[in-house]
């Protein structure tokens, strides 16, 4: 019997996921709606993209469930892993394009392993993908010619090659200049609306995310400390969020790593420093 | 490719594996000297060894029944000793006799003991009498030489016509 | 990690213990590979041409060279016992036997092997593997098994040139420049090489040497960290474990194949 779909997607239930005793998350329930764009934010190292990796099977959380399209992804066997995956799309953060093939052939690849397409078939295809990120004169170049903003719409159009229903973006518009962060937001919206995807996107960059998401998750302490739309996680009350999304420099999350207090270090009382630089007393 | 919880025992079987290869390697390249049978010690001396070496066969009749186990020279009577690890199973009696034989023409050499008629055996740490040196080639060739101008001597030398 | 305490030892043993299981599993499941690996031959036909047709020159001109040097060193050796048309002989049984695969094993290595670990290596620091895996696409598949086959295709073929150079080598030394007699040299070889016995051997450890050299290039590069320096050591790691294992396997195959 077929399970009735669900508006999300994605879900996570009670996930905990870490590194030998370093724990990144820490009991985590977050869903993802079906058809829309997910922001995922939050402080480097939370786990935003451990959470993209645990979606795509890559990696095993150790305790908890991770829902692709209702069904468990850590209990998948290869075949149903396989065919899980055929269903993403994943967009690395410099796009990991295959160095030794040109843009063509990079977006041609996912046709030309599971499918069996003739070359004909697979030219529209590729050319129409790479229409659709605006880079259909760029077919034959090489990726260590093309721009990281370029580099990224390439492996955006492998990453929709075969129209799949879950585009995940790890970072898309971190390091790149400000055009290209405009283009890839449009395109990331654009691209959702038209294919009917369903979108999750990890970022830092608070204006552009705030205007294409339909829905932002926070993270936070490995566990999800704000979600909702755009104006309910700007307007939130929770001091964590607000020194986010104001870009505060000091709040829960402190500007001083730990240290020794000030006295020790300068004052009276710090020894060497003294004796080295023949401060008088 | 996945860490398996199993891969510390596959390592352990791989180890295992390559010591029962080189294992088998070496055992049929008869570099091993894996001897197990028990053996009992008995000293020779003689004149001239020749080419014999440490671990060279002892052999009665053609079979191995034992090895060289050392050499030494005694220079109180100015004779090489040699101490020769016998196996237990086969017992020799008392008066047997050694020789140091060569294997084919030009081939290694080895220690033959032919069995006497005693009627004890020899036991650990006995020295046995009956010795017969190595051939040396020189030797031979020069004793060949020497014969051949004696008797160049005595018989006239032919006339020439 | 420390030496005296034997906790260390105990994990660190233990460590090394899995990683020699996980290498050997990733070789079982490279083995079985062949089947699928061959029936995509274009991609094993490409990794040939940069694995095999980019040695040739080294390889080539390393056997002329190894065979100048023995002609010369055979001459004066063999002369001295009046056996100097033996030169032929000695020159092929010793490439044939051992030089030929040994030295083109080590060479491969060094080239070979080094630009297949550094090649997969880049690709896992610049998460093309990982990406290759989200496409569901098998990277051990799709790009470790045809380089790793084309390493076994390619090595008994480049310890034949080198061979053949050698030969050649020792010819031009032994017969153009000292003088030794053409039709000795030849013959001499024609009767004192068995095809089975000494070329047949020598062929059978050159694919053995080409399974250990390839697999272990393959593996360092897939298991190297993604870091510049990471790929820089594990280059490193490669040649000199490769160089090990081939002159280990050599001695044991060695006593297995040519015990009188």
């Amino acid at each position: 019997m077929a399970p009735t779909p669900s508006s999300s997607l994605v879900e996570l239930r009670n996930v905990t996921f870490g590194y030998g005793e370093r724990v990144i998350l820490n009991d985590l329930s977050l869903s993802v709606p079906r058809g829309k764009v997910t922001a995922l934010m939050g402080a480097s190292g939370g786990g935003k993209t451990t959470i993209l990796r645990l979606i795509g099977g890559q990696i095993r959380a150790q305790s908890g469930q991770v829902l692709f399209d209702g069904q468990d992804v850590t209990r998948m066997d290869p075949t149903q892993m396989y065919a899980a995956r055929r269903r993403m799309g994943m967009l690395y953060q410099f796009g990991a394009l295959f160095a030794d093939m040109s843009v063509y052939d990079n977006v041609a690849f996912p046709l030309r392993e599971h499918t069996d397409l003739s070359p004909e078939m697979i030219h529209d295809i590729v050319l129409m993908k790479l229409n659709a990120v605006g880079l259909r004169g760029a077919r034959d170049m090489m990726p260590s010619a093309l721009s990281g903003g370029m580099a990224r719409r390439v492996a955006l159009a492998r990453a929709i090659a075969l129209d799949p229903e879950l585009v995940m973006y790890d970072e898309p518009f971190t390091g790149i200049d400000p055009i290209s962060v405009g283009t890839s937001a449009r395109l990331v919206r654009q691209l959702n609306d038209t294919m009917g995807l369903t979108s999750i996107f990890v970022s830092h960059e608070l204006e552009q995310t705030f205007t294409i998401a339909d829905h932002v998750i926070i993270l936070a302490n490995g566990k999800v400390a704000s979600e909702g739309t755009p104006q309910d996680v700007l307007h939130s009350t929770d001091p964590l969020v607000y020194q986010y999304v104001n870009a505060q420099i000091d709040g829960p999350v402190r500007f001083h790593y730990p240290a020794t207090s000030v006295e020790d270090d300068f004052g009276a009382h710090a020894g060497v420093g003294h004796q080295k630089f023949g401060v008088a007393r | 490719m996945q860490r398996s919880k199993n891969d510390v025992w596959v390592g352990m079987f791989v180890i295992i594996g390559a010591v029962a290869i080189l294992f088998l390697a070496l055992q049929s390249a008869n570099l091993l000297s894996l001897n197990f049978q028990s053996t009992y010690n008995v000293s020779a001396k003689f004149d001239n060894v020749g080419g014999l070496k440490p671990k060279a066969a002892v052999r009665s009749g053609g079979v191995v029944v034992g090895r060289v186990e050392s050499m030494t020279f005694d220079d109180k009577t100015f004779q090489a000793r040699v101490t020769l690890a016998l196996e237990s199973r086969y017992a020799f009696p008392k008066d047997s006799s050694l020789k140091i034989l060569t294997s084919g023409l030009l081939g290694e050499q080895y220690i033959g003991i032919e069995a006497g008629a005693a009627e004890t055996n020899l036991v650990a740490g006995d020295v046995i009498g009956a010795t017969q040196s190595a051939v040396v080639l020189e030797n031979l060739i020069s004793q060949f030489l020497f014969s051949k101008a004696a008797d160049g001597a005595t018989t006239p030398a032919p006339e020439k016509k | 990690m420390t030496w005296y305490k034997p906790a260390d030892v105990g994990f660190a043993t233990r460590s090394k213990l899995a990683d020699l299981g996980y290498a050997a599993r990733l070789f079982m499941r490279l083995l079985t590979s062949i089947v699928p690996t061959f029936r995509r031959f274009g991609l094993v036909r490409d990794q040939l041409h940069f694995l095999g047709n980019y040695s040739l020159a080294i390889i080539a001109i390393s056997g002329l060279f190894v065979g100048f040097v023995f002609g010369l060193q055979g001459y004066y050796t063999l002369q001295r016992y009046g056996s100097s048309e033996a030169l032929g002989l000695l020159v092929t049984l010793s490439l044939v036997r051992e030089l030929g695969p040994v030295v083109t094993a080590l060479l491969f290595a060094g080239r070979a092997g080094t630009s297949l670990t550094a090649e997969i290596g880049l690709m896992k620091a610049g998460e093309q593997i990982s990406v290759m895996e989200m496409m569901a696409v098998d990277p051990i598949q799709r790009v470790l098994a045809p380089r790793f086959w084309a390493g076994v295709v390619a090595m008994p073929l480049l310890a034949a040139v080198f061979s053949a150079m050698g030969v050649i080598g020792g010819w031009v030394v032994g017969v153009l420049m000292i003088g030794v007699d053409s039709g000795s040299f030849w013959s001499q070889i024609q009767g004192g090489v068995d095809v089975w016995q000494d070329v047949g051997n020598g062929v059978i450890k050159s694919v053995v040497f080409g399974l250990t050299v390839t697999f272990i290039a393959v593996y360092q590069g897939f298991e190297a960290q993604a870091t510049p320096e990471g790929v820089a050591s594990a280059t490193t790691r490669t040649v000199v474990v490769a160089s090990l294992a081939v002159l280990g396997l050599d001695f044991i195959l060695t006593a297995m194949m040519f015990t009188i």
